[in-house]
């Protein structure tokens, strides 16, 4: 059992790692134009550099320690300096970091397809690890960690709906759909708005430049959910014959619930798109993808597999829905992470308050799971939508958000990053030259004389 | 000589190739272009959002014959390429006044 488990974690782990790095840098890469698809998969490389390095440093010490109630702050985090840089953590303990840092680095990467196009690269550098280090850690420990939004004496939950020694309701976010999604989307949402649209935002005709690479990520994605969703069991029994047992059990139907929830919700999305817009589209089924993965995250433990279809049908056509909202309100949410991540995590975290065969309104068990869903996701807003503020003022203030007008015309890919992603035309587009001024001829003649 | 210049529909192209070699045509430059006629674009919805695609893709063939060719090659082109249907394209005849072969240096009709 402990071996199994170990290993499971070592997959799991690296299969939300590959939801970052390639999978979610395809995804947002083929939905954004020829000029600026660099630019858009290397934010979400750089997350991965960033975020890695401080979660081992202080990012694992803030979310969870060593579940030391000692070392809690006021519920909200707990203290980044008793286990900095893993001081006090054991080698058997490493996968867990090694899990929740991969978890840290998509939340982050997600951000990015609101700020298509526009955002200085260095303000993306210095936004991350600010932003994982005042919304990001503290939400995972509120959560997860036993603070303010988990079912701990004193918390969120415990204050609405008194227990004995807690809670009467837990509130349930198995694997992220206030850390990871309703947090991501916020934070697009407003990131978004403090950029500003892009330039021929509604007007002009911005359009996905490759859905292949798009249809390849959604895919990829799905695969590295099951890291995500299967991997996130925590285990509650008394003896190891029970954690076995809940290991078999919990991990089949975590596994199912995600698949289904997924299919379901490609089906709803293309509903919508062909009764609104006549035509179902291959966008709108890597959407639905999407949609119905970030709405079953919080809810894969809790429901039956047929909850799920109902719960990713639902999440599907809210969300293809949602995608609308940002030329109504004219925000440029320009890959639509607030459509699908914060609207589907939405539907996800306020569904479990129906369909949770445990405490779902649905299944004759009153409204109390329902308020504390709504009561944990409207807290998670609220924090998220504050440290979100914080730090993008702040990093405006210091080096400013947005790229020069002229570098959002020509690009940002060679303004930021000297390079573009295509060269397709047969007579090349270029001279060669190294650095110091030499062209690539003189080079060999310089190397055939010496 | 003259120039005969063609922009057809692309999936069109091959019919008309064959056409022209069967004809005797020795050559010609193919460019895939893009431009608008009375076909106008068309409408592309991508996540509920509608855009007015103004430009088709369409092939342009270039052709540089003997004056005699002329109707013939005009001909060959339009009843190959047609469908009966708006976007087939257009094609036209301009005059040619030099041609030279580059390996050779020929002029003229011997460079055709």
């Amino acid at each position: 059992m402990d071996y199994g488990y170990h290993a499971w974690m070592l997959v799991s782990a690296s299969l939300v790692l590959m939801m970052t790095v390639p999978a979610l840098a395809l995804f947002y890469g083929g939905m954004s134009r020829s000029k600026s698809v660099l630019n858009m998969m290397m934010m979400s490389f750089s997350a991965m550099g960033v975020v890695a390095i401080i979660y081992v440093l202080w990012g694992w010490s803030m979310s969870y320690g060593t579940f030391d109630p000692a070392q809690d702050i006021a519920m909200l985090i707990n203290n980044p300096f008793e286990n900095f840089g893993l001081d006090g953590i054991s080698g058997q303990g490493y996968i867990f970091v090694g899990f929740q840092l991969t978890f840290a680095v998509i939340t982050a990467a997600l951000i990015s397809g609101a700020v298509a196009d526009r955002m200085k690269f260095s303000a993306w550098l210095l936004f991350v690890p600010l932003w994982v280090t005042l919304s990001y850690f503290p939400l995972a420990h509120m959560v997860w960690g036993g603070g303010f939004l988990s079912g701990v004496s004193n918390s969120l939950a415990d204050l609405i709906f008194s227990g004995d020694g807690g809670a009467e309701v837990a509130p349930i976010d198995y694997a992220g759909g206030t850390v990871v999604h309703i947090n991501a989307g916020i934070a697009g949402l407003l990131l978004a708005i403090l950029l500003g649209k892009r330039l021929g935002f509604g007007k002009e005709p911005i359009k996905p430049h490759n859905l292949p690479l798009t249809m390849i990520g959604a895919g990829l994605l799905w695969f590295g959910w099951f890291g995500f969703n299967v991997g996130s069991i925590v285990f509650t029994g008394e003896t190891d014959e029970a954690n076995a047992e809940q290991f078999l059990s919990e991990t089949s139907l975590v596994w199912l619930n995600t698949t289904v929830a997924a299919a379901a919700a490609i089906l709803g999305w293309l509903l919508i798109e062909k009764i609104r817009d006549g035509k179902a589209t291959s966008l709108g089924a890597a959407s639905g993808v999407v949609a119905g993965l970030v709405a079953i995250t919080p809810a894969c433990g809790a429901l039956s597999p047929v909850g799920s279809i109902i719960l990713g049908l639902v999440a599907g056509a809210t969300c293809a829905l949602a995608v609308g909202l940002k030329y109504r309100f004219g925000y440029d949410d320009s890959l639509d992470v607030v459509g699908v991540h914060l609207v589907g995590g939405l539907v996800g975290t306020v569904g479990i308050g129906f369909l949770a065969t445990s405490g779902g309104l649905f299944y004759g068990d009153g409204v109390k799971q329902l308020v504390v869903q709504v009561a944990v996701a409207l807290f998670a807003m609220l924090w998220s939508a504050a440290a979100t503020l914080i730090v993008a003022f702040g990093v405006k203030a210091v080096i400013g958000l947005r790229v020069d007008e002229d570098v959002e015309v020509d690009g940002i890919d060679f303004a930021e990053h000297g390079e573009s992603g295509y060269d397709l035309g047969a007579a090349g587009s270029s001279r060669r030259s190294v650095l110091g001024g030499a062209t690539a001829s003189e080079k060999v003649k310089e190397g055939a004389t010496a | 000589m003259k120039l005969v210049t063609a922009v057809i529909k692309p999936h069109k192209w091959e019919d008309v190739r064959e056409a022209l070699e069967t004809f005797g045509v020795a050559g010609m430059t193919v460019s895939e272009v893009s431009g608008y006629g009375r076909q106008k674009g068309h409408t592309e919805v991508y996540r509920g959002a509608e855009y007015d695609i103004a430009l088709v893709p369409k092939i342009r063939i270039e052709i540089v014959i003997d004056d005699a060719d002329v109707d013939d090659v005009v001909g060959i082109v339009v009843k190959t390429a047609q469908t009966g249907r708006i976007g087939d394209g257009k094609v036209w005849v301009s005059p040619v006044e030099t041609v030279v072969r580059v390996r050779t240096g020929d002029k003229d009709e011997a460079a055709l």
